[in-house]
Order: C-alpha cells, then structure tokens, then sequence
C-alpha cells in the first residue's frame, strides 16, 4: 500500500441508492488509497453489489457522489464527467472483472483478441506487437499461450476468469473491480486463482475494491475490509482486525460462518 | 460467344403482361368487383387499412385486387400511394368513448356499465366448413342494436376513479404526433412512436411476440379490460373555424389490456395498461398489440428487461412487413460482384488449408 | 453483343411530381445531404418515404437521386457494374418514366450515376455525383445490433471493435478475409461502411474528384464522402489493405486492371472472367456499339 500518497484514488461520499420503496444503499463513504485492496463483504441483498456498481460508474446513486483521482484533475465525481471520459476510463484506468465470463469476454472472439482489445481501441495497429502483447499477458495470467487462437467458449470457469484478468490488466489500470471473482469455481481452481491475483496486484500496485461473500477471500487478497447489511456499512477496519475481533454482531455471525452466501 | 444475364425492357415488359394474366385468371369466370371485395372480404380489407396506415376500403381491395390476394403485397401498393397524398391537417384525437358499437366485451368483469354486447364474431362459430357457401346461399337478415344507443363508457375509466389504474397520460409532444413515416425511428422510442410503429406492424409478427409474452417472455399478467369494435367520429379543427368539426367516420378495433404492476419509487402498486387499436375489425392486431405495447413499457416501469417482446430496438425494428419482405427478397436480386469475392476468398483458403495438411 | 435498350421507349409519365418524390421531401432529404456532407462519413437519419419499389432494392439511392435529379441532368444507372441488369433496367425506367431526364450507359457523359455494388472503373470526374445504393449502413451492425450502443461509439470514435474482427480474420486465415463491404475510416474520424462493393473498389472512394452520395432506405439513413476527402480502408500497419487481382486479364477486352466477373460456360467446369462493368469493357473493345440510350422527353 503506498501510504505517502496525499490523495486517495478512488472516494465515496454519502451513497444513497433506492430500487422502489427498497433502500439499496444509504449512508456509504469511505476512500480507497492508491494500491490498497478493500473488500467489502455481505450476504446476498446486503448492497455489495449495488455498491459495485455504482463505483464503477454503472449505475447512477440517488444522492452523494462518487469521486476519482483523475491524472492532472485530481478528484473529479465520475457522474459529472461526460460519457465519453467515463467509458475511456472504464476500459483504461479501471478494470471490471464480472462474477461471470459471459458478462466480460466476447466469448465467440479467440482469447488473443480478447486480451488486446482495449489496446486496439486506444489505437495500436500493429498486429505483430499485439500478438506478442496478447502472448506476454496469457502468460503473466499462466495461461498456455497456445490457446491463443481458441475462444474462451471451450475455456474452463477458471481459465475464463484468468482470461477476464489478462483483459482487463492490459491497459495497466490503476484501480480494478473485482465481482465475486472466485465463486463457482472449484476449491483449488479458487486458490490458484487467488494466489495469481493476489500477486499481479502486489506487482502491479494495483488498488482494488473486491465484492466477496466469502471472507476467506477477503482474508487472503484484502488490506481492509467493509461489512454491509441492509445497504448500510455495519463495520470497517484492517481485514486482519476485523475479522480475528469483529464488533458488530452482525460481523459476528458472519465470522462464525452461521450465514448462507 | 458469351452472352451474359441480361434483362433489359422487353423481360420487364413480358413479366408484368404474364403477372396480369395470372391475375386475372380464366377469363370465362367472371371478374372481380372491388365492390365485392369491399365487402365480402371485409376482414382482408381491414388488415390492408391497418397495415398500410391509410383508411380508404376501396383502394384497399383495388389494392387487394391488383396483389391478387397477397396481404403483404397489397399494403406495399397502399403505402406507396400513401407516400404520395399530403398532409392536410391533423385530426383530434378519436373518442372511443363515443364509439357506435358492433361489439363489445370485457373479460374482467361479469356485468358492468352498457353490458357486454358480443356482436359480429368468429369465436363461437365451432368453425365447420359451411358447405352451403359452395353454392351460395340468401343470408336472412341479423337482429342489431338500436342506431340510437347510449354511448357505453370505457371498462378502464370504471376502475380509475378508484386510483386503481394508472391514469392514461397523453405522451410527449400531443397532441402533435409524431409521424413515422416522415420522421426516421430514434431509440428509444416516445410510447406514441412505438404505437404507431405497432400499429403497421406486421400481424403475424405482433401475434407471435404478444403470445410470447403469455408464455413466460416477460413478466406479463394480461387481462382483456375491454375489446370494443364499432364505428367513431373523426374531428378535425380547421385554423379558419376553430372548433372540431367532423369530417367523416371510421370503423376502428380497440383493446385495453389491463397488467399487473408491483409499483415503484414514485407509485403505489396498480394496474397499468396495454393498448392496442386496428382500423376496421382486427381483434387478434388490436390485442396482441395491447401485449406488446405493455411489454415495451419495461424501462419505463423499472422492470427487467430480458425477453424479447421488451426489447424495443429489436421489436420495432424488425416489424415492419415492408421492410422485412422487401429486405429478405432482395437476395433475389444479383449479387455477382460480392459473390465473385467470396469466391476468390474461399479458393484462397481452400489452397492454404490443403497445403497446411501436406506432410512436409 | 446489343449493350443498349431500344431508344426513347418511354415517356415521363405527367400524373406524378418530377423524379416521384414533392418538393417538400426532396428538401428534407437535400437538407440531410448537406448535413451528410458538412460531416464526411457520419450516418444521418432522415424520413426515407415509402417507395414504389421495394425495401432492399434501392429505395435509399432512388431517393438521393430524386432529389437532386435536374431536368437537363444525365443520368446512368448501374446494378453489378453493369447498365443491363434488370434491376438496373427497372431503376433507370422510374426515372425515365418519373423526371424524363436523358440517360446514358457511358460512364464519362453522365452527371449522376446511381450504382449498386460497384464504382465504374473509367475514374471519375469533378462536378459528377455517384449515389450508392445501401442495404446495412452501419458497419458495426454485426458486432454490436443495438443503434443506440453504435451511435454512442461512432460519437466517441470507439472503434476498437472493428479491429477485432481484422484481428481474428488474420489469427484465423493468416490475412483479413472480408472482401465485399469493407470497412472504411473517412476523413480520419467516421468509420463508415462503404456499401456492398468489392474491396478492389476501396481505393477509388479516396480522394475521388467526384460527390459521393450514400442511401440506405429501409435503414433510413445518408452519408456521404465530398469530393478530395480521405478514406482509408481499415487494416493492420503490418497486415496492410490488398484488393482483389486476377491471373488473367478480361476474356473480352483484355483489361488487367478492371474487377472481373467469373461467368460459367458450360456444365463441365468451363468459365470464364470478363469485366463486371459493362460499359468499361464494350468502350476498350470499340466505341461503335456504344451508344446513348434516350435523350429523355
């Protein structure tokens, strides 16, 4: 965690979000330094997702912001930005890996063409440089890089999920979002991945907010952890901490593992 | 010596005399009258009215006449004469409220306000071949309801003085309305564009995708409010008068549908509708419209948007009978050019695939 | 070899408006020309009209040439390359039927040239205008069917996924394997699609003396390119654009530089490759069987 930094990369401030009469999101701030991974952790209909969504610039808060430290503009609030600056940010600076592949590759388009995607749309036009790029990254995400030309259709849960990662660290984002990535794999599927992610983002400096139901996962990736009920944040603090100690009851029972995901 | 396809005047020409003389048929039988296909093959006529967007019953079985008998080739005919005429003014908005009924039912209450009246219909016919119309037989005359009938109010009125409907809003730009075929479709669609779009929206198309909602293909829970048939007023407001005069009749087919609706940020839980409406008698056009107009609504009503009958860019663009026919025919016409370069294409790849395999 | 069809056989029919369409529309769609040209390359919706011919059969380019059609213009008509087709045939007829306007089959006479899948190989001139007829005017429609996700990425000139198509066609085949409708970056900003001619076409679109005028009707939209404008065909700087090239020359005129058309002579496998543009051929193999058609009426 690069804790010298004097501006956080990524700030939340008073998120409300409703659907219908239902309170989705209320209350939620919290800032997120450069290179520091934050879990954020609940169970199904807590508002982690939501909240995922709504820091990553895909789903507009009822009320409160959403800043970013933009390069030269400092924290600039996501939803002011025009669309354009928003979706350039989305595919440059940030990444999004989904719970499903199906949601983040093109799953008909060959795992090369996946990985470089975002390059071509910032404009490299040179097909040899970005095979090679295409193979590097397979490669960093322990892919075999003879499945190059294959489409991520025939790939396995964890393969997709590596593919995912490739294609969004292509662009060297500053900030990623991580969806449940680990879920519905298989046990040691689910620990490879982990360690993988766990040391692409240590080389990369990556900073990273990761929505988990799993506090196994927020134990191995995550510096901090957030827990959320009912759309609130409950409890925060050094993922460590709060999981050995927890203080809400809440956080309790989570931590005593009597909750379902 | 090379000769190549060619079609030039004279294959025209032989063609359309060819299409005429089928047309017409054994000239010992007697001709066609439009007369007769006015209105002996009333319900052929109405489709042609709907689709082609232009009220007029003669030109539309002059049309039905010239396409001998094919529904979509007739609507091509009406419309491109319609594209022609001018725009003379804008009628006020039709008052089914005041509708001269036919026929009228609802299947959500038993007994209500002017009664269920069931009218001309096919659905108790039990549908057996009447062999007497091989001969043709006199039709004795049908008891009707008085000309002097009260007008029978709207099903939907009933249950919105109790709040329990949502009230029917006019849309964006009224009482102007937006004309689609002079201004191009933008998505998303204002609701009136996409009724106006369903409206000539081929049948069949709007069929399939109402029943599709009925099955599962968006959260659907349609009730028949109202189906009602009859003839209305049609009023225009010429700038001289300044107030609406009427200029004629039509005969039109209207259905509300009424749905179920969980309620959201700004609404209580209520019914919301659907609505469907065809010139002449079209009940199947008038209520598998009213489904797929309900369906369209999803954004608006915060709902999920996963089956096909909500997706409006899908919908709308694919309904039109005209587009749809005129695009797939066309792979009638030549394509020797784009042809020729996939040819030389896959010639490549054949050789380079053949020489891949070749132990080395 | 009769290239042309008996002369002045038909008369302008006086029941309908000049070239079909009133006034007040070909001011509305001469109103999105002129938007299509201040914007090279971008698609602009207009009211396309229910035409009398049919959805898919050039009821875009019927409508651009109806509104900038003039009484003394001439006006040629091309389906394939070719004046004889009897699409061609019954396109040109409407005209000659609709605004009695001369037309031709000579490429250098006329002053606007409707064409379907083909730019006449004779290069064109200042003052010409050439009208394309389009079936698919988005070039993305395949990658991404939604109008209103193409429009946003023609606006922010998100054109990524274009190159993954080339990409996967190159990882797959060894070389970009689309050949007819290839996609085109006009003016270094829009990425248009070209219309369904043949790659071996691209080439004459850039930097073209002549007004280039797009239709695509059922679609309801034109674009445009003005005369000198860039328009490159997309492609890797490594894997660079290839047109179409032939082993032999035409079987007729002996051309080695025109698009030629594959016909098959027998049942035995027998064939042979002549110039797909008709008028082309017949003037390298002697101008007297080529003629005027009709001066009009």
């Amino acid at each position: 965690m690069a804790a010298d930094s004097a501006t956080p990369l990524l700030c939340a401030r008073a998120l409300r979000r409703l659907y219908g009469r239902i309170v989705a999101l209320e209350e939620v701030s919290f800032e997120l330094w450069p290179g520091e991974i934050l879990a954020i952790v609940g169970e199904s209909g807590s508002g982690k997702s939501t909240l995922l969504h709504v820091l990553a610039g895909q789903l507009e808060p009822d009320e409160g912001e959403v800043l970013f430290d933009l390069p030269g503009r400092g924290l600039q609030d996501i939803y002011r930005l025009c669309e354009g600056e928003r979706r350039t940010l989305a595919r440059t600076d940030w990444g999004f890996v989904h719970q499903h592949a199906v949601d983040g590759l093109r799953m008909h388009v060959s795992a090369g063409a996946n990985v470089v995607e975002r390059q071509m749309a910032l404009g490299e036009r040179h097909y040899g440089r970005l095979r090679r790029l295409a193979l590097d990254w397979l490669q960093h995400v322990e892919l075999d890089p003879a499945r190059i030309d294959d489409a991520p259709v025939i790939f396995s849960g964890g393969m997709r999920q590596r593919l995912q990662i490739a294609r969004n660290l292509v662009t060297l984002p500053r900030l990623v979002f991580l969806d449940e990535p680990t879920s519905g794999l298989d046990v040691s599927v689910q620990a490879r991945l982990l360690d993988l992610l766990r040391r692409l983002t240590r080389e990369l400096g990556l900073a990273v907010v990761l929505v988990t139901h799993d506090l196994a996962v927020a134990r191995l990736l995550a510096h901090r952890t957030m827990v959320m009920q009912l759309g609130r944040v409950v409890e925060s603090g050094l993922t460590d901490q709060l999981l050995d100690d927890p203080v809400h009851p809440y956080t309790q029972l989570l931590v005593s593992s009597v909750l379902p995901p | 010596m090379y000769v190549a396809v060619k079609g030039g005047e004279r294959a025209i020409e032989n063609s359309q005399a060819l299409l005429a003389e089928l047309r017409r048929g054994d000239p010992s039988v007697a001709e066609l009258s439009i007369e007769q296909i006015r209105l002996q093959l009333r319900l052929a006529v109405d489709r042609i009215m709907t689709e082609g967007s232009l009220y007029d019953p003669e030109l539309a079985a002059l049309a039905l006449k010239q396409a001998s008998g094919d529904a979509i080739e007739a609507i091509f005919l009406l419309r491109a004469y319609r594209t022609t005429l001018p725009r003379l003014g804008y009628s006020v908005p039709l008052d089914t409220g005041k509708m001269r009924l036919w026929r009228r039912v609802s299947a959500t209450f038993k007994d209500l306000p002017g009664g269920q009246i069931l009218g001309p219909t096919y659905d108790y016919t039990q549908r057996l071949l009447d062999f007497a119309l091989l001969a043709g037989t006199p039709v004795p005359p049908a008891p009707r309801l008085p000309a002097d009938a009260e007008p029978v109010p709207a099903v939907l009125d009933l249950l919105d003085q109790e709040g329990l409907i949502e009230a029917e809003s006019a849309s964006c730009g009224d009482p102007e309305p937006h004309d689609l075929t002079r201004e191009p479709m933008r998505f998303p669609a204002s609701r009136a564009a996409r009724l106006q779009n369903l409206a000539r929206a081929d049948e069949g198309f709007i069929l399939a995708l109402g029943y599709s909602t009925q099955r599962g293909y968006a959260h659907s829970h349609p009730f028949a409010g109202e189906v009602r048939f009859g003839s209305v007023e049609v009023e225009l407001v010429p700038e001289e008068l300044g107030f609406a005069v009427s200029i004629g009749e039509l005969e039109v087919t209207e259905c509300q549908m009424i749905n179920q609706f969980a309620g959201s940020k700004s609404q209580p839980p209520q019914f919301t509708r659907g609505y469907g409406l065809a010139f002449g008698h079209s009940e199947r056009k008038a209520m598998a419209m009213s489904l797929v107009d309900r369906a369209l609504r999803a954004p608006e009503l915060g709902e999920a948007i996963d089956s096909p009958a909500q997706m409006e860019e899908f919908v709308l663009s694919h309904s039109d009978s005209l587009e749809a026919s005129g695009f797939v025919q066309h792979l009638k016409l030549p394509h020797y050019v784009d042809f020729q370069s996939e040819l030389e294409l896959v010639r490549r790849l054949r050789i380079n695939a053949v020489q891949q395999d070749e132990p080395t | 070899m009769r290239m042309c069809d008996p002369p002045g056989s038909l008369e302008r029919d006086p029941n309908v408006n000049f070239a079909y369409l009133d006034e007040r529309t070909k001011r509305m769609i001469r109103r999105a020309l002129l938007k299509a040209v201040c914007i090279p390359g971008h698609q602009v919706a207009f009211g396309s009209r229910e035409m009398p011919l049919p959805y898919g059969w050039g009821t875009g380019g019927i409508q651009v040439t109806a509104s900038i059609l003039g009484p003394r213009d001439v006006l040629k008509v091309i389906d394939q390359g070719s004046d004889d087709t009897v699409n061609a045939v019954n396109i040109r007829r409407f005209f000659q039927r609709t605004a009695g306007v001369a037309v031709t089959t000579d490429t250098t006479r006329a002053d606007i040239i409707q064409t379907r899948h083909r730019i006449p190989e004779t290069p064109l001139r200042e003052g010409q205008i050439l009208v394309f007829q389009v079936p698919a005017p988005e070039p993305m429609q395949r990658l991404e069917p939604r109008q209103s996700e193409t429009r946003k990425m023609h606006g922010l000139a998100e054109y990524g996924l274009m190159h993954v198509k080339l990409y996967e066609d190159i990882a797959h085949y060894g070389h970009i394997a689309t050949t007819y409708d290839y996609p085109v970056l006009v003016n270094n900003r829009y990425v248009m699609s070209p219309s369904p001619i043949p790659k071996f076409d691209n080439p004459k679109l850039n930097m073209s003396p002549a007004l280039q005028l797009f239709g695509a009707g059922r679609e309801k939209r034109i674009y445009a390119v003005p005369p000198y404008t860039a328009v490159t065909s997309l492609a890797f700087d490594d894997h660079p654009f290839e047109v179409q090239r032939w082993e032999s020359g035409c079987a007729l005129c002996g051309s080695r530089a025109s698009f030629l058309d594959e016909v098959l002579t027998d049942d035995h496998g027998g064939r042979m490759f002549v110039c797909s543009d008709s008028d082309y051929c017949t003037s390298r193999q002697g101008a007297d069987v080529r003629s005027v058609i009709s001066d009009g009426g």
